[in-house]
């Protein structure tokens, strides 16, 4: 029987990795997210299925453990706030590197430096570009409500093993605050070892069996040639995850003259405005993508034919608004709109925002 | 005079080469210890027949590549952070032995959190400090435990411990801390100190399959690419130079 429950963003991605079969959490203390942890310290899910939780002495030792464990062949995962998220970029690009599968949460505040703790969506550039050095990419998924934290901390354990590729869920302080009805995960049991064995028994580091050649996990490659050719392994990977893991959702745009680009909280603004311009006489839709890594380029670029501009909001200077720009590859015009900071955008500013939009274009 | 295939026999073998290490040429420098360590780990890994459950993290310095060498399954970590991903390793498997293979630039500058955080939980693990008192991968750089007034290349003049601070004996700091079971310090110099350092290894890897917690064994070590003198003059100076400061022998347990 499906179990409803009213929760807080983060306390319900700290309840769906325990109903998912998480073997191990490793995390730091930030806000707007602490009650992740403090959600799964409560829990103490080790007595329940044996899942490990450990209060780590800085987001880098965090990260480096979720490496050890995902290394493994465990489900790990890490979560943490931006100036943290910052400190995880070498983990990070380490686990990029040796094609490790992880989830991280970034429940965003506003930057840069220690900036705020009040939320924003200002971590875009970082999250979808790579963030630390080197040439890679995260799989980006921005959750818009408290039921897609819980959906996507499942979804993401699944792209992250079915690609050996760290994910990563972009909330914001929003979303991870917030209370809402969230139908919650069935309960799974963790992986036995048989099924680590099955699943990532080809790589991981589970001790040497006597029946196979010992493996290494590492991002190191000396020779050049044989790095090139690791990143062009990489290249074609995000081809095939570009190819079939774009995920959005458009409201109200088969007829729309404009079209809201937005994403996480921004997107629920978005849709209120959208309800605003309408009774206005307006015709503008929503184009929310749900995973931000892939981008959904390609929608973007067919609802060129239809459409006369698009307005990325977004609680950040303009960060989105480059990759709906690149889709859109000069067509119509591409404007940005967004609050920083920390403050919350409303739907009346987004709504005048768009009005500025289709005064240009006249 | 005896034909060579005369002697090599099986009654006279005096040395044979541990199944557990690999076939692969050492990048080592002649004089290294990193190569004699890594002999002796491989034989006590042999001996106490654990090949199939030890779990060896590697970092970030010349025994980056230490996974090319031990026949065991491996992970490289980044520098410094050998000690978290043990963590998570020795939590998430705790059947398995697994041990953190670092130098002194690695663990005792830019990863000090992690050793420190590591050892005070009282991790399970085997900890293999290297200290050469020198960055020997990047070229013989300054290295926190360097000695006053010793050359390297950013010190050229000596370490000056008014501009950079003392030689950190991190291993004493270490074995303050109530969660680590054994701290002892060695060397490879000698026959003799090649055999207490794998008895102390042995007693470490045995302790953790006790589930005793942390075991922390600093090997003080030659870089003589490094310190720029031959491996025996080298030898000579760290007897001379290192022990006085970093002195050999069990410190806890
Ligand atoms: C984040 C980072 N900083 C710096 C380096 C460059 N680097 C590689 S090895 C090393 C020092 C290694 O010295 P030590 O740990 O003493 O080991 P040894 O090479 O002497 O065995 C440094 C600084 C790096 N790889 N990563």
């Amino acid at each position: 029987m499906a179990e409803y429950k009213l929760m807080k963003g983060n306390e319900v991605i700290a309840e769906a990795a325990i109903r998912c079969g998480c073997d191990g959490y490793f995390g730091y203390p930030i806000t707007p997210q602490s009650e992740i942890m403090e959600t799964l310290m409560l829990r103490k899910p080790w007595e329940e299925t044996g899942m490990v939780v450990l209060q780590a002495e800085s987001e880098v030792a965090a990260i480096n453990m979720v490496y050890g464990g995902a290394a493994c062949g465990k489900k790990v995962m890490t979560s943490s706030s931006s100036p943290g998220i910052s400190l995880k970029q070498e983990g990070i690009t380490y686990i990029a590197g040796a094609e490790l599968p992880c989830l991280i949460v970034n429940v965003v505040r506003g930057g840069p430096g220690l900036g705020t703790i009040q939320p924003a969506q200002s971590d875009y550039f970082q999250s979808v570009k790579g963030g630390g050095h080197g040439d890679y990419h995260l799989i980006v998924l921005a959750p818009a409500s408290v039921q897609e934290m819980n959906d996507f901390v499942e979804l993401g354990f699944n792209l992250a093993f079915k690609y050996r590729n760290p994910v990563l869920i972009l909330s914001d302080g929003v979303i991870g605050q917030m209370m809402e009805k969230v139908q919650l995960s069935e309960i799974k049991p963790r992986w036995t070892d048989a099924e680590i064995e099955k699943i990532s028994g080809t790589w991981a580091t589970t001790g040497k069996k006597s029946n196979r050649d010992y493996h290494v996990i590492t991002s190191l490659e000396l020779d050049s040639l044989r790095q090139e050719k690791f990143n062009h392994k990489l290249i074609e990977k995000y081809k095939v995850i570009k190819e079939n893991e774009v995920r959005f959702e458009t409201f109200q745009c088969d007829d729309a003259d404009y079209v809201l680009v937005a994403y996480g909280s921004s997107s629920r603004i978005c849709q209120k405005a959208v309800e605003i311009a309408r009774a206005k006489g307006v015709k503008v839709g929503l184009l929310r993508p749900i995973t931000l890594y892939p981008f959904p380029t390609k929608k973007i670029n067919e609802m060129c034919s239809k459409a006369k501009g698009f307005l990325s909001v977004e609680m950040s200077a303009g960060q989105m608004v480059e990759d709906v720009r690149l889709a859109v590859n000069g067509k119509v015009p591409v404007e940005h709109f967004g609050r920083l900071g920390g403050v919350v955008t409303t739907p009346n500013e987004v709504v005048k925002a768009l009005d500025e939009l289709i005064k240009k274009g006249k | 005079m005896a034909e060579v295939k005369d002697i090599i026999k099986e009654g006279n073998l005096v040395y044979k080469k541990s199944k557990v290490l690999t076939d692969k040429i050492m990048h080592y420098c002649p004089g290294c210890s990193h190569g004699v360590v890594h002999k002796i780990l491989a034989e006590v890994i042999e001996e106490l027949n654990i090949q199939e459950d030890t779990i060896g993290v590697s970092p970030v310095g010349c025994s980056v590549l230490a996974y090319n060498y031990l026949h065991i399954d491996w992970q490289q970590a980044a520098h410094g952070r050998a000690p978290a991903v043990a963590t998570a390793v020795a939590r998430l498997l705790p059947n398995k032995r697994v041990f953190a293979y670092q130098g002194d630039g690695d663990l005792a500058s830019i990863g000090t959190a992690e050793i420190i955080h590591a050892c005070n939980r009282g991790e399970n693990i085997v900890v293999i400090f290297i200290n050469n008192g020198i960055y020997g991968m990047t070229g013989g750089q300054m290295a926190p435990t360097t000695l006053e007034g010793m050359p390297t290349s950013t010190s050229p003049y000596g370490r000056d411990i008014a501009m950079t601070g003392h030689p950190l004996k991190i291993t004493e700091l270490i074995a303050q801390l109530p969660a680590v079971n054994f701290v002892t310090r060695q060397a490879v110099h000698t026959p003799a100190a090649v055999r207490k350092c794998k008895k102390a290894l042995q007693k470490a890897f045995e302790n953790i399959g006790e589930k005793k917690g942390t075991q922390f064994i600093e090997v003080v070590s030659t870089c003589n690419s490094g310190w720029k003198l031959s491996p025996v003059k080298s030898n000579e100076w760290m007897v001379e130079n290192m022990f006085p400061v970093y002195p050999m022998g069990d410190i806890k347990g």
